[in-house]
């Protein structure tokens, strides 16, 4: 029980939703750390906080899809757990997914009673499709779409239209709270207006909003209150007149370095550009054109928050996704990248940030991994020299220090760092001249990632160009010579060493101008 | 390894049965001939086993055998070619069969099941159009001059002298032959890695720098030119050969036997020695029902329980093994 609660006067009614030092810890992690929230009817809460801030661990927790470790979670004054969304939805808590849970074969109307249709015929189950009809086009009607949408089918909507069926379907229950996760994301500035609508009009129906958002512009426009996470703890809060972009940045970041960041073998100056983007535009990407450049035997840091493109520019440059603008230089001389197997020929080389879907293949070996891209130097065409392949498994590793039983372990089976060791090794063995990493050391122990950063930090003072994309801030903060921050597609601006700060960083990538 | 095991203790009990079944059953001539007949599937079901690895699924390699043996028959019947160059027209069909259905594949991005069920119906139809019976002998009929030529041929490739007895097992020889090339690509060369890679996870291959689609493409062309090989096969082992039936249903039998030799329907699983064993398995379960003196009717019933029994066993041992982790 909070102190809070103790001192309330007996007459006020309880507030719509009470989540009390809530906590939930995964595998190697505290996701939620004693989180405590309140929600009033139809009042709109927005929860903001870096990336792996635990926001989205409270909303599934409060939604029925994450059981809470410790904590309550009361609604209308009653304690609830749920044990799944199922029971969530029931009481009135819905959830709308950041990747939407629509049925995208089915019609508006369909979707709209997905689980619930009204049916007749007992045991039958026969639809009543008037009734469906007519509902559904008082909800689409709530939500300000016109009623030509209802028999269309739902992947022929424009994202922004999909998020208000997502609402409506929520309105056709006896929605209480509404949980929206990055509802903005992935739309475009007027549909963005039109949900501020439709959230206006649910205050005004009594429905309790909860909005986690990383753009903290759109915080200010339709929040009557912030919350802040950081770290899987109550940062703080702020209250309508408050909410202000640099209170929010405030209190997301400001923490201690914690980790030791090793700087022994680079001079974190870097020499001459290796790799430039220049104008670089890529099919699928945003209209802007990114231009950056990554000098040798430096650790180019790449900031941003979730979804501002980072991972998607790196891959455009590693021939992943197609370009379709600008141009890269390797060493000033135009490089032509017409697929991965253009960037490793030219020692351009990639530590994705999903390792289990593109760092490895994870029922193979790790020997078998550990050669993959390193076949064409072991022997011809016809025939891999199998001495020197086994000797180009034990030299990565041994001075990675993998902790494998052997080259013929499947490399699903390693820990996570070890895994990541393997990525490493396979393009070390290669030679870099840029290595770009994206998120290196996530899923990693601590253990790992001091050797991973010390490598990192060989390798730039072997004069390899590194470019670390990480959603990490210490690490960002601990390993950069330099940072670009980038936000919703585009390089928002860079920092030096020198104005290297969290607060800096934060305020680019959450839209705030360059100063 | 086990997967390996596996099938050879099934060949065990199966030899053992077909032993037990008739005395006549083992003897030197039926066992060769038996060789010889595992042989002619080996040689479809090499090419079938190398597109699973890969993760796709050919089921054109029946019609494509058919369409082959009547192409085959009809180039040296009605248009006079002699057989070498006839062999040599039918492999160029089949590889061009492969690289259409691998362009389908890879830059259409089409399903590699549809592709191939339509080429299935195509090229069974195809043989029906360009001729409805073939055979050594109505070649010869025509050009008697070819006699020597396919003569040799039939003996080299399928180890029948020109009366038709069979002298040695030719295609078995040649699927030992063509499985310790396969057997080299995949377990010693880039190739071989590249192919599991894809089988395994597409995307990892492709950030590793690998062509994923030419890879894939080259593969359906091994597959078909296989089967066109089959064909050809076909033609010299068997006299008389109609468009309607010639390896009808051999896709079905190249899977199984792919399967049962350890090929991962997922992709990237399998063995030259796994393929091998595992095209074997399916003529000694027709044999044994043959000796047995079952109605040939139940053979479809047999293979196919066989078939599910070893998908079951498989599965439970890999989930056991998963458990262990």
């Amino acid at each position: 029980m909070t102190p809070n609660s103790a001192l309330r006067p007996p007459h006020t009614p309880p507030p719509r939703l009470r989540a009390t030092a809530v906590g939930k810890r995964f595998p190697g992690v505290i996701a939620l750390d004693g989180v405590s929230l309140t929600l009033a009817p139809g009042e709109v809460l927005a929860v903001v906080g870096e990336n792996g801030a635990g926001k989205s661990t409270l909303m599934k927790i409060l939604a029925g899809v994450y059981q809470p470790d410790a904590g309550t979670v009361e609604l209308d004054g009653r304690p609830v757990r749920f044990a799944g969304p199922r029971e969530a939805t029931a009481a009135g808590v819905i959830l709308i997914h950041q990747e939407l849970n629509l049925a995208e074969n089915l019609t508006v109307t369909d979707n709209l009673f997905l689980g619930r249709e009204p049916t007749g015929g007992g045991g039958l189950r026969v639809l009543n499709r008037r009734a469906m009809a007519d509902r559904a086009a008082g909800l689409l009607a709530r939500v300000g779409l016109p009623a030509d949408r209802l028999r269309k089918r739902v992947e022929l909507l424009p994202p922004g239209e999909k998020q208000l069926v997502e609402i409506a379907r929520a309105l056709g229950t006896a929605v209480r709270v509404l949980i929206m996760d990055e509802p903005t994301s992935s739309l475009t500035q007027k549909e963005t207006e039109r949900l501020y609508t439709v959230i206006d009009a649910l205050r005004a129906d009594g429905v309790s909003v909860l909005y986690i958002s990383h753009r903290l512009a759109e915080v200010t426009r339709c929040a009557d209150r912030v919350a802040v996470l950081r770290d899987g703890k109550n940062a703080g809060e702020l209250a309508r007149a408050d909410i202000t972009h640099d209170n929010m940045v405030r209190l997301m970041v400001g923490r201690d370095m914690k980790q030791f960041y090793p700087k022994d073998k680079r001079s974190g100056v870097g020499g001459a550009p290796v790799l430039t983007l220049a104008g670089v535009r890529y099919r699928g990407g945003p209209d802007v054109p990114a231009s950056l450049e990554v000098r040798a035997g430096e650790i180019l840091g790449m900031a941003g928050l979730v979804g501002a493109g980072r991972t998607e520019l790196s891959e455009a440059v590693f021939g992943v996704r197609p370009l379709t603008a600008g141009e890269l230089r390797l060493d000033g001389k135009h490089l032509r990248v017409r697929g991965p197997a253009d960037a490793i020929a030219a020692g351009l080389l990639l530590v994705p940030e999903d390792r289990r879907l593109h760092g490895l293949v994870t029922e193979a070996a790790v020997g078998f991994n550990l050669s993959l891209p390193n076949l064409d130097r072991l022997g011809s065409l016809l025939g891999v020299r199998r001495r020197a392949e086994a000797e180009l498994h034990r030299t990565w590793i041994d001075r990675l220090r993998v902790k494998t039983p052997s080259a013929a372990q499947p490399a699903g089976l390693l820990s996570g760092g070890n895994q990541q060791k393997v990525v490493y090794g396979k393009w070390l063995a290669r030679g870099p001249r840029v290595l770009i990493l994206d998120e290196p050391t996530r899923g990693v122990d601590v253990g790992a990632k001091a050797e991973i950063y010390a490598l990192v930090d060989e390798l730039a003072g072997r004069g390899v160009a590194v470019w670390m994309i990480t959603s990490d801030m210490e690490e960002l903060l601990g390993m950069s010579d330099r940072v670009v921050v980038m936000h919703e597609g585009r390089v928002a601006g860079e920092l030096p060493r020198g104005r290297l700060t969290e607060e800096a960083v934060m305020h680019l990538a959450t839209g705030g101008t360059a100063t | 390894m086990t997967r390996i095991l596996g099938v050879l203790g099934l060949l065990v009990v199966l030899y053992a049965a077909l032993a037990e079944s008739n005395p006549a059953a083992t003897s030197t001539r039926s066992l060769t001939s038996l060789a010889n007949i595992q042989g002619r599937y080996g040689v479809v079901t090499l090419g079938a086993a190398l597109v699973i690895i890969t993760g796709g699924i050919d089921l054109s390699v029946g019609s494509v055998v058919g369409c082959a043996t009547i192409l085959f028959g009809v180039l040296m019947t009605d248009y006079g070619v002699p057989p070498p160059a006839a062999a040599a027209l039918v492999l160029l069909f089949g590889a061009t069969v492969g690289l259409v259905n691998g362009l389908l594949v890879t830059k259409l991005k089409l399903q590699p099941f549809l592709v191939t069920l339509c080429g299935m119906f195509i090229f069974r139809g195809a043989a029906r159009m360009i001729g409805s019976v073939v055979g050594a002998q109505s070649v010869t009929e025509v050009h008697p001059e070819f006699a020597p030529a396919l003569d040799a041929m039939t003996y080299y490739l399928v180890g029948k002298d020109e009366k038709g007895a069979l002298v040695f097992p030719a295609m078995f020889a040649l699927l030992l032959v063509l499985a310790a090339v396969v057997g080299f690509f995949l377990h010693r060369t880039a190739y071989g890695r590249y192919w599991y890679a894809i089988g395994y996870n597409e995307q990892a291959a492709r950030y590793a720098g690998v062509n994923v689609d030419r890879h894939r493409a080259a593969v359906y062309v091994i597959c078909s030119t296989l089967a066109a090989l089959g064909g050809i096969l076909l033609f010299l082992d068997i006299n008389t050969h109609q468009a309607d039936t010639a390896g009808a249903g051999l896709e079905l039998y190249a899977i199984l036997g792919a399967v049962l030799g350890g090929c991962s329907l997922r992709g990237g699983e399998g063995t030259a020695v796994g393929m091998v064993l595992g095209a074997m398995v399916l003529p000694v379960i027709e044999k044994l029902v043959n000796f047995r003196g079952e109605k040939s009717t139940v053979i479809p019933v047999v293979i196919g329980t066989t078939l599910l029994i070893g998908t079951i066993v498989d599965e439970l041992i890999r989930r056991r093994s998963r458990l262990n982790r």
